[in-house]
């Protein structure tokens, strides 16, 4: 599968990465390796192998339901770029 | 044990278009609200209501190198509500990443599960009223993180983000398209509603959006529908709309109905429905597009890399469904065969799980129907006028079994009954004492009424040869006598005393 300028913009959009157009087809490019390479793994057959999710035995970590954290709404707010009354305060959305 | 009482289907509603009569398809998704502690994946409060951005931790706020680990309540919390919806509970499932970008959701992404949810296939059985009832088949539920809050009223140019509600585990409950019409939309978030706050998993507040739901409406002709139940096969339905994040069933209702009436229309005008997601405004009534969503609908999920699979052990679950609280279905079956209620009675009686508690504490050792009857009409009537729930009733169970016992055993009758619920709601106390020390006893004694009767009917001759010529006065005899007695006398024993005295 390869990547177009357009996907590489809309992709890049999506992500909310600024790309400059000029450096649009080179982008474009080096996502079409990536996937490239990817569709050459998938010439592999992997019926019936299990996912791997860990190099280790692991089980997820759990945690009990208990309040241990908060309570700190300076340190939250401390690098907003603009905060008010305990709010972050953002541009307007509009819906 | 029975499961639910026998029911069929209730009918599908028919719109009436310009053309011809079309019928409405309907799926929800409804987001609850697990009631928890701490958030699913960090340490801190889901308190409602708590200072803007305290109830916040830096896994919330999506800190650089944060980490989440699963809050295992929140787990079992969906296992309890899976099992309460007899649904299918996967030993495995993940989390996967839904990527959008939102002020109120730090992390760029929600964790949510779109691949292997933590449960399968269950059903909901929807009662449409005594004896008809939709079944209503769940397809799954799956674990996932609340974003925060934004308020867009407080400031001309600014929005305000409060993260306090970022984190908090929801639980996507995702039914079929298997329901037919507004009313039972709104009758099956208000069952799942009810079962919910039976397992105590979501407290179903739905004012705070710790319930609300996204409604998916499309409409097709009388007969299509049919054809999809045969054969899972989409294509026989027409194209649906999502409709999003309804926190009232009246809005509900209302916007299904729209929604319904506009596509029908445009199909009608030769047109044909695109597939989008809607917003309701109550205020005009009208459902609107929204056209802001469309390009965040491109997703791009992948699997967390930050969580490993949850793997549950099946005594685990078990462990979970041996601790089960019995379900509104079972327990309005048994309130019907073990107490001989109507199933509308039994209904009102399991609406909530401590109006049945109650109930049955009134019931215990006495007729079932009694209690019911004075449970429903006297005490449920005199809170709801005073606008307060059972649990602030100030008449306990054990005040009211006794009323209802006093009355089963004769000792009172129904009218005097209701002055002792009276003073027992207003004054408190014991009401056998009450009925011993203000004499209110009922006169079953026969000599005693007698003797009234002879009294009234020596008194009063005009009355007795009006009676004799029309049987149907002598209820004002039986009145009189009542009345002598301060409503003591049994009204049973005056009414045949008086009949047989006028010679009737």
């Amino acid at each position: 599968m390869s990547i177009d300028i357009d996907t590489a913009r809309k992709v890049a959009h999506l992500a909310r990465i600024a790309v400059a157009e000029e450096d649009l087809p080179a982008l474009a490019g080096e996502l079409s390796g990536i996937l490239t390479f990817m569709e050459q793994l998938n010439e592999v057959d992997i019926d019936g192998v299990e996912p791997m999710t860990s190099v280790t035995p692991m089980r997820l970590k759990r945690r009990a339901d208990v309040v241990t954290d908060g309570n700190y709404q300076d340190k939250i707010l401390s690098n907003a770029p603009d905060a008010r009354e305990g709010f972050f305060a953002v541009p307007k959305v509009v819906e | 044990m029975l499961d639910h009482l026998a029911y069929k289907a209730p009918e599908p509603k028919t719109i009436a278009g310009a053309k011809s009569d079309w019928e409405l398809v309907i799926g929800l998704e409804v987001h609850a609200q697990v009631a928890s502690n701490a958030k699913l994946f960090s340490g801190a409060s889901t308190t409602f209501g708590a200072e803007p951005n305290s109830n916040v931790a830096f896994v919330d706020a999506a800190m650089p190198g944060m980490l989440p680990v699963i809050n295992e309540f929140c787990v079992a919390q969906a296992v309890r509500t899976g099992l309460g919806l007899k649904a299918a509970i996967n030993l495995v499932s993940a989390f996967d990443r839904k990527n959008y970008f939102y002020p109120d959701l730090p992390q760029g992404y929600q964790i949510s599960q779109l691949y292997h949810p933590i449960v399968g296939e269950g059903e909901i059985i929807v009662d449409m009223g005594p004896g008809v009832a939709r079944r209503v088949r769940i397809e799954r539920i799956h674990l996932e993180q609340d974003a925060g809050k934004s308020i867009h009223d407080m400031d001309p140019n600014m929005s305000f983000v409060d993260l306090n509600r970022t984190g908090v585990a929801l639980m996507e409950i995702v039914s079929r398209p298997d329901i037919r019409g507004p009313e039972e939309a709104a009758a099956y978030v208000g069952k799942l509603r009810q079962i919910l706050r039976y397992l105590g998993t979501c407290d179903g507040n739905m004012q705070n959006g710790n319930l609300r739901a996204d409604v998916n409406v499309s409409v097709c002709k009388p007969g299509a529908y049919e054809k999809y139940q045969e054969t899972q096969d989409f294509s026989h339905l027409g194209t649906r709309c999502e409709i999003k994040n309804m926190n009232s069933m009246r809005f509900i209702q209302q916007a299904i109905d729209y929604e319904a009436r506009r596509q029908i229309a445009i199909i009608e005008d030769g047109g044909s429905v695109v597939q989008e997601t809607r917003l309701y405004d109550p205020d005009k009534g009208e459902t609107r597009s929204m056209r802001s969503k469309e390009e965040a609908h491109d997703y791009r999920y992948f699997p967390s890399p930050d969580l490993l699979p949850i793997v549950i052990e099946q005594a685990w679950v078990d462990a979970i469904a041996a601790a089960m609280p019995e379900l509104p279905d079972e327990k309005k079956a048994r309130f019907v065969t073990a107490f001989g209620l109507s199933e509308y009675d039994a209904g009102v009686l399991t609406a909530e799980a401590e109006n049945a508690a109650y109930f049955e504490k009134v019931a215990e050792g006495t007729d079932g129907k009694l209690a019911a009857n004075w449970v429903i009409n006297e005490l449920f009537g005199r809170l709801k006028k005073e606008g307060h729930d059972i649990t602030e009733s100030p008449v306990s169970p054990e005040q009211l079994g006794a009323i209802v016992r006093l009355i089963k055993s004769g000792d009172i009758s129904g009218k005097i009954a209701k002055d002792l619920f009276e003073i027992v709601y207003t004054e408190g106390g014991d009401p056998a004492k009450i009925v011993e020390e203000r004499g209110m006893k009922q006169v079953t004694d026969l000599g005693a009424i007698e003797a009234q009767v002879d009294e009234i009917i020596a008194a009063n001759p005009a009355q007795v040869e009006k009676a004799r010529q029309n049987p149907k006065l002598a209820g004002w005899f039986t009145g009189q006598v009542l009345k002598a007695s301060g409503g003591k006398a049994n009204p049973a024993a005056v009414n045949e005393i008086v009949a047989r005295k006028l010679g009737l």
